[in-house]
């Protein structure tokens, strides 16, 4: 009986090969694949629990990872919680992330999501690296000037250093605490993710740069740059007396003082039939190739992401007129808005804007740092120069001397945009000034004024006017 | 088989053998505790007594009745058995509120190792147990279809080979894998000579006589029974496997073999066209992530080996409570999250070492009953392994089986551990020395001539299954003479002789 059972042996010792073939190929084969599968808890587990770096504004850190004793090691906070959510983004096990917690994650954890099993290992033989610092360029004084001044009313504000680009302030309200999505009691995550996005006011949504709305006046100051490109001047003379949209039965009918007003006027009074007619006479073409050297169509701010501000496109007299003074389907950002003010400051010259100045690893030596960034030439800086000087016009003689601060040329535009005569207007105000150089947009979305009323003056520009202020 | 090879007793080998295994076993506990929270546990000394105590006690006990069992085997089981209660216990704290399980199998593990213990002081001969073949045929095939009674059987995840007996559930298949090792050895070794009788020749086969089918036939249908109503291929495998391979070593006819293996091909196949669940295992199987929520054990314990890498976590570092069941059906996932590809690799390796000493048991066995036991406990455990392994390892759709030593569960420690018990009586019987028995050589040219008169005093013998008196007699006549010689009978257990008597001339009670 041994033939049989030597040939037992044998299908025995294949049995067991089998097994240790299919184990080894089970780890060789296949081991990335399901480490990286989405739904392998393991991994997304260690990889929530790492020891983070900070993200700082000036030396304060607004995001940091604290050592907890639980699963996940790490819980990360945010102080102040509402005031930053928009730059830092959560860090959350169930939500992931957004914001600069997304785009600068594998700096922060310190080494790229797809090195992480060497990481893995390298923890094993206890040399854990901690995730690198981000410095942001926010200016603290200044984003809580913009939060104060906003003082509860759905909107948003952008500071720009127009030479540069980098963002000085960014406020969006309502915002949200990230602290609540962080937390490491899932349930509770959960239970704020409900609430937030079943919130009609929308407190996750950032009003700053991913949402577009009408920019009304403001855009005016676009059209003026397509005029002055169109070989104007400040003090050419143009019709501003009532206008009948052609191939319309609509009228802008607004008295603007005299039939006949300087371009310099039209801007300080905000003249509507003015600009609508100038608007027709330039053409849709030459005001969309204007807003798109400003900037529309473009994304800015990967770093936190951002909507295309849009010009409306294949347009007939009518709506190019209504277009010309930023209503019809123009939609702006009021990150738009506040390029357009910096590029004016800025001789013309748009600059790459940016959230994150240095990257510092954990013993504070720098390995990344911003390089400021032309991004386009959007007019002159002959013409750059007389907008300028129309912007301070308007704000000395005209609808934006809320915006004067003593000692500070300031110029500036305000807007009241009206989409539809149901929800109140949209206040805005774009300014830049030459002391700190630096370029503001104040958007107010729910403005408490009579839908009549022009807002963007009365509400929006004390806000400029704070940060500024903020910024000396 | 003419050679004599003189074996040591070799028990000092197996308690340096056994102080390391438990070493091993031990030294996962402290770890788990030294990983998780940098102190030894509390209650350290009372594992070292219990687990030396066990280890202590059998190994005196084998000492004293079985000086010349094989030493490995021992040692190799109370490895598996310390790294299955380590993980058992690691797998405790992993949940809130901390388990006990861990405590509750230890106690099973001093029930099953005393079992054994008194197995292999009452049992000192297995030869003993030819006696009861039809018995323990039947109590096997009852202990097998037991789940399918209603009320008393049980579906546990998607598989219905538990029982519950009160608070106490328990896989019966466990034990019947025993029972039936034992019955098919004691048939086989009557029926052996008829069962090689040739029938038709087909592709160059011998195949049997179709007269002869009748065994294999129920045992494929109650394995095809196993398989559709207890929903569970690795059981079905197990018995199917361990027929057929016992019939081929008996007959040593490689009909047999390529026979059952068609056959289970064919009933396997019909079981997936005509069974849902059969298709659920085979797509789980396939392509687990086409179902996540269905097949969510499955993948994670694919995510837990994939986790743990080369080298493991480390005890008690993984997430292996994340895998439902892992201290039962997927303990074998768990080690290779903590300990790695590498740990499970090891773990392996020392079933396959398991394995391949009862193999060599059965080669160097000098009766048919000896060899085919020995070599039917040692299969049994390669395919059990192999199932559950292979299941964890997505080697093969996934089946209910337990990982032996390993798994918690009281039924199946204690099976394992009275198996070991045999087979170690097996080794002893096998590797004592023979110099000192008295026989010649010529009764052993006799047997291997006689051997081949029942070849035509069998040919007229009716089906075996239902063989008679008159039949068999002239066959179990002819087996006398090869087994009486070489029955090592010592004056001192002279008791064991009568029993030979008066087995072999009445075959079955």
């Amino acid at each position: 009986m041994n033939r049989p059972i030597r040939g037992v042996a044998v299908t025995s010792m294949v049995i067991f090969a089998a097994l240790m073939i299919n184990l080894s190929y089970l780890y060789i084969g296949q081991q990335n694949y399901l480490n990286e599968r989405p739904e392998n808890r393991r991994v997304a587990d260690a990889r929530f629990a790492q020891d983070r770096g900070p993200i700082m504004v000036g030396n304060t850190a607004i995001a940091e990872s604290e050592k907890v004793k639980d699963r996940y090691k790490f819980q990360r906070s945010y102080t102040p919680g509402e005031l930053y959510a928009q730059v830092t983004g959560y860090y959350s096990y169930l939500y992931r992330t957004s914001g600069l917690e997304a785009s600068y994650s594998s700096q922060l954890s310190g080494v790229d999501d797809s090195q992480f099993l060497s990481r893995l290992l390298e923890s094993v033989t206890g040399s854990t690296k901690r995730g690198a610092a981000l410095e942001t360029t926010i200016d603290a004084k200044a984003q809580k000037a913009a939060w104060e001044g906003l003082a509860g009313r759905k909107g948003a504000v952008v500071a720009i250093d127009y030479s540069t680009g980098a963002i000085k302030a960014l406020v969006s309200f309502p915002s949200y605490d990230p602290n609540d999505l962080a937390t490491h009691d899932l349930a509770a995550s959960s239970a704020a993710w409900k609430r937030l996005n079943a919130d009609p006011d929308r407190p996750l949504s950032n009003r700053a740069t991913r949402e577009i709305y009408p920019p009304g006046s403001t855009f005016k100051v676009v059209t003026a740059a397509a005029a002055l490109d169109a070989g104007m001047s400040p003090d050419t003379l143009i019709d501003a007396s009532p206008y009948k949209l052609p191939g319309s039965t609509k009228v802008l009918t607004e008295n603007c003082g005299a039939s006949k007003i300087t371009l310099t006027r039209a801007l300080e009074v905000s003249c509507n039939p003015a600009f609508a007619r100038l608007g027709v006479k330039l053409g849709d073409e030459a005001l969309r190739t204007q807003a798109e050297k400003f900037g529309f169509g473009t994304k800015f701010l990967d770093e936190i992401g951002s909507a295309a501000s849009k010009f409306p496109e294949e347009i007939d007299q009518a709506q190019t007129a209504m277009s010309a003074i930023g209503e019809f389907e123009v939609a702006a950002s009021p990150l738009q808005m506040a390029l357009v003010s910096a590029a004016i400051a800025n001789d013309g010259v748009v600059m790459d804007p940016y959230l994150v100045d240095k990257v510092l690893d954990k013993d504070l030596r720098v390995t990344s740092q911003a390089h400021p960034q032309q991004q386009s030439v959007a007019m002159s800086s002959e013409n750059a120069a007389a907008l300028r000087q129309m912007m301070v016009s308007v704000v000395e003689n005209g609808t934006g001397f809320r915006a004067q601060v003593p000692g500070v040329t300031v110029g500036g535009k305000t807007g009241t945009a009206h989409s539809d005569n149901l929800r109140r207007p949209y206040a805005w105000f774009t300014a830049w000034a030459d002391n700190p150089k630096v370029a503001v947009c104040v958007f107010i979305q729910d403005a408490e004024i009579p839908t009549t009323d022009i807002a963007g003056g009365r509400v929006a520009a004390p806000i400029a006017k704070a940060v500024i202020e903020a910024l000396r | 088989m003419s050679d004599v090879v003189g074996y040591r007793r070799r028990r000092g080998v197996e308690a340096f053998m056994l102080i390391f295994a438990i070493a091993l076993g031990l030294g996962g506990y402290v770890l788990i505790h030294l990983n998780r929270d940098a102190e030894l546990p509390a209650q350290w000394p009372w594992a070292v007594a219990a687990l030396t105590g066990i280890g202590l006690v059998v190994h005196i006990v084998v000492r004293w009745r079985l000086p010349y069992a094989d030493p490995l085997i021992l040692p190799l089981v109370m490895l598996l058995n310390g790294l299955g209660l380590a993980m058992i216990h690691r797998l405790d704290l992993g949940t809130d509120p901390v388990m006990h399980s861990a405590e509750l199998q230890l106690m099973w593990l001093v029930i099953a190792a005393a079992a054994c213990c008194l197995l292999i002081i009452f049992l000192r001969d297995y030869r003993v147990l030819q006696r009861y073949t039809y018995t323990m045929f039947l109590a096997g095939m009852a202990l097998l279809l037991l789940p399918l009674v209603p009320g008393l059987g049980l579906e546990k995840n998607g598989a219905r080979i538990w029982i519950h007996l009160g608070n106490y559930s328990f896989q019966p298949a466990e034990l019947a894998k025993l029972v039936l090792s034992i019955a098919f050895a004691s048939y086989l070794v009557d029926k052996r000579e008829v069962l090689a009788l040739a029938g038709g020749r087909v592709l160059g086969i011998d195949l049997p006589r179709p007269r002869d089918l009748g065994p294999i036939l129920v045992m494929w249908l109650v394995s095809l029974a196993v398989l559709v109503f207890q929903k569970d291929l690795g059981t079905s495998l197990l018995f199917f496997g361990l027929f057929v391979m016992m019939l081929y070593v008996a007959t040593e006819k490689p009909s047999w073999p390529i026979l059952g293996t068609l056959l289970f091909v064919l009933g396997a196949y019909l079981g997936y066209l005509f069974f849902g669940h059969v298709q659920v295992r085979v797509s789980s199987w396939l392509d687990p992530f086409s179902n996540y929520d269905q097949n969510y054990q499955v993948i994670n314990a694919q995510f837990g080996i994939a986790f743990g890498g080369a080298f493991g976590t480390g005890w008690g570092l993984g997430r292996p409570n994340l895998t439902p069941l892992a201290k039962t059906d997927f303990i074998a996932a768990a080690i290779g999250e903590e300990l790695g590809v590498a740990g499970l690799l090891a773990v392996m390796l020392l079933y396959g070492l398991i394995v391949a000493r009862g193999l060599r048991a059965s080669l160097v066995a000098r009766d048919p009953f000896g060899k085919l036991l020995a070599a039917g406990i040692a299969f049994v455990f390669a395919i059990q392994v192999f199932a559950i392994l292979g299941g964890v390892t997505r080697l093969l759709p996934l089946t209910g089986l337990t990982t032996p030593f390993m798994s918690q569960g009281g039924s199946s420690l204690i099976a394992n551990w009275v198996t070991v018990g045999l087979l170690l009586i097996v080794t002893h019987q096998v590797r004592r020395p023979v110099a000192d028995q008295s026989f010649e050589p010529q009764q052993w040219l006799e047997a291997e001539t006689t051997q081949l008169i029942p070849v035509g005093a069998g040919a007229g013998s009716p089906r075996p299954g239902a063989s008679t008196g008159s039949a068999s007699s002239g066959v179990g006549s002819e087996e006398t003479a090869p087994i009486t010689p070489i029955t090592p009978i010592s004056p001192d257990e002279g008791g064991d002789e009568p029993t030979e008597v008066v087995q072999l001339p009445g075959g079955r009670p």
